[in-house]
């Protein structure tokens, strides 16, 4: 019990849960696929001829 | 400790660039791995490379036309971060692993950090800034913005992208020019740099070090300090690959979660935890 009533042990888990709601929201957005796209193609500016 | 992060090194590094065919046919990975990102700086134009890279998603999501919140990289940040914090950087990042075996050559005089390195530490910030945030939202290449810190610095997309690609991949070898002859001087000169310095990419410059540091202070996987037990001998300080002071070490922006103070400890009173208690004294199951 003590665990959850030092506010600062659980930060970690606030933004454990704020990363889901953020993917959530990104995933709902399209980003996913758009993350997708960028990586599944050669990534010219990565290789220095883009 | 030692050993074993080195086995999870190597591990991670070729679980997520096991794409064997791709280094063969001069071609990367396209399944649906890749809508997911992984925790360390993994080029995604790596012909092995299974998932995408969060800096390189981040400045994806940037690089779109108008602007939205790049939620969806947040998410990986905040996810990654909040769990495991530079931990990342120490065990499962493919670039810091590279730097780590350099850093092993027995040349030069060791140097855990570089002159000015009060200041330089900045850099990081600045290149999360600059490069990663502002290149990416209003640097513009013909129409199309540009993800300026994959175009301009990154030294992991040159080793495990540009290097690997062109020898497999004659078209793209004739298109090589000015832009990449000067990433790969900063992947030279990087690379020259770790044999003397630790890791100085993630110290002065990785932006996703930058990111991850400001989680070390809540992340759930932390290095606990008991200080009712420490004896001042300093073997942390000592052992530290990055310098810090023990005082440091479990909040510090700069940690890796290496665990070489773990280890150095002669009285065990640093450890690796997933919670930490305020007055710092042992948790009752430590006792």
């Amino acid at each position: 019990m003590r665990f959850w009533k030092n506010p600062e042990q659980i930060v970690w888990l606030w933004g454990v849960l704020l990363g889901i709601a953020f993917l959530g929201i990104g995933i709902s957005q399209g980003q996913l696929a758009a993350i997708w796209r960028k990586a599944t193609m050669i990534c010219m500016e990565c290789i220095g001829i883009g | 400790m030692k050993k074993l992060r080195l086995i999870v090194q190597i591990v991670f590094t070729v679980m997520t660039n096991g794409y064997a065919y791709g280094f063969m046919s001069g071609k990367i990975y396209q399944g649906n791995l890749k809508y997911a990102c992984v925790p360390g700086l993994n080029c995604y134009s790596c012909p092995g490379a299974v998932a995408a890279c969060p800096i390189g998603a981040l400045q994806a999501l940037l690089n779109q036309r108008g602007f939205q919140v790049p939620f969806a990289a947040l998410g990986f940040f905040f996810l990654f971060g909040s769990l495991l914090g530079r931990f990342v950087c120490g065990w499962l990042c493919p670039f810091g692993l590279v730097q780590d075996l350099l850093h092993k050559i027995p040349v030069f005089r060791k140097r855990k950090i570089l002159p000015l390195h009060h200041i330089l530490k900045y850099g990081k910030y600045v290149v999360l800034f600059l490069l990663v945030g502002v290149g990416s939202m209003f640097l513009f290449g013909g129409f199309a913005k540009v993800p300026a810190f994959c175009k301009y610095l990154c030294p992991s997309g040159t080793l495990f992208g540009a290097l690997p690609l062109l020898a497999a991949n004659g078209m793209l070898r004739t298109q090589a020019g000015g832009l990449f002859f000067w990433k790969l001087g900063i992947l030279l000169l990087i690379i020259v740099l770790s044999v003397k310095v630790y890791r100085p990419f993630c110290q002065y410059l990785c932006p996703l070090g930058a990111i991850y540091g400001w989680f070390n202070r809540f992340s759930l996987v932390r290095i606990r300090w008991e200080k009712e037990q420490c004896i001042s001998c300093m073997a942390c300080e000592k052992s530290c690959p990055v310098a810090l002071s023990v005082r440091e070490i479990s909040r510090s922006p700069e940690c890796i979660r290496c665990g070489r103070c773990v280890e150095a400890c002669p009285n065990k009173c640093l450890h690796f935890t997933g919670m930490r208690r305020q007055n710092g004294s042992p948790e009752p199951a430590d006792r």
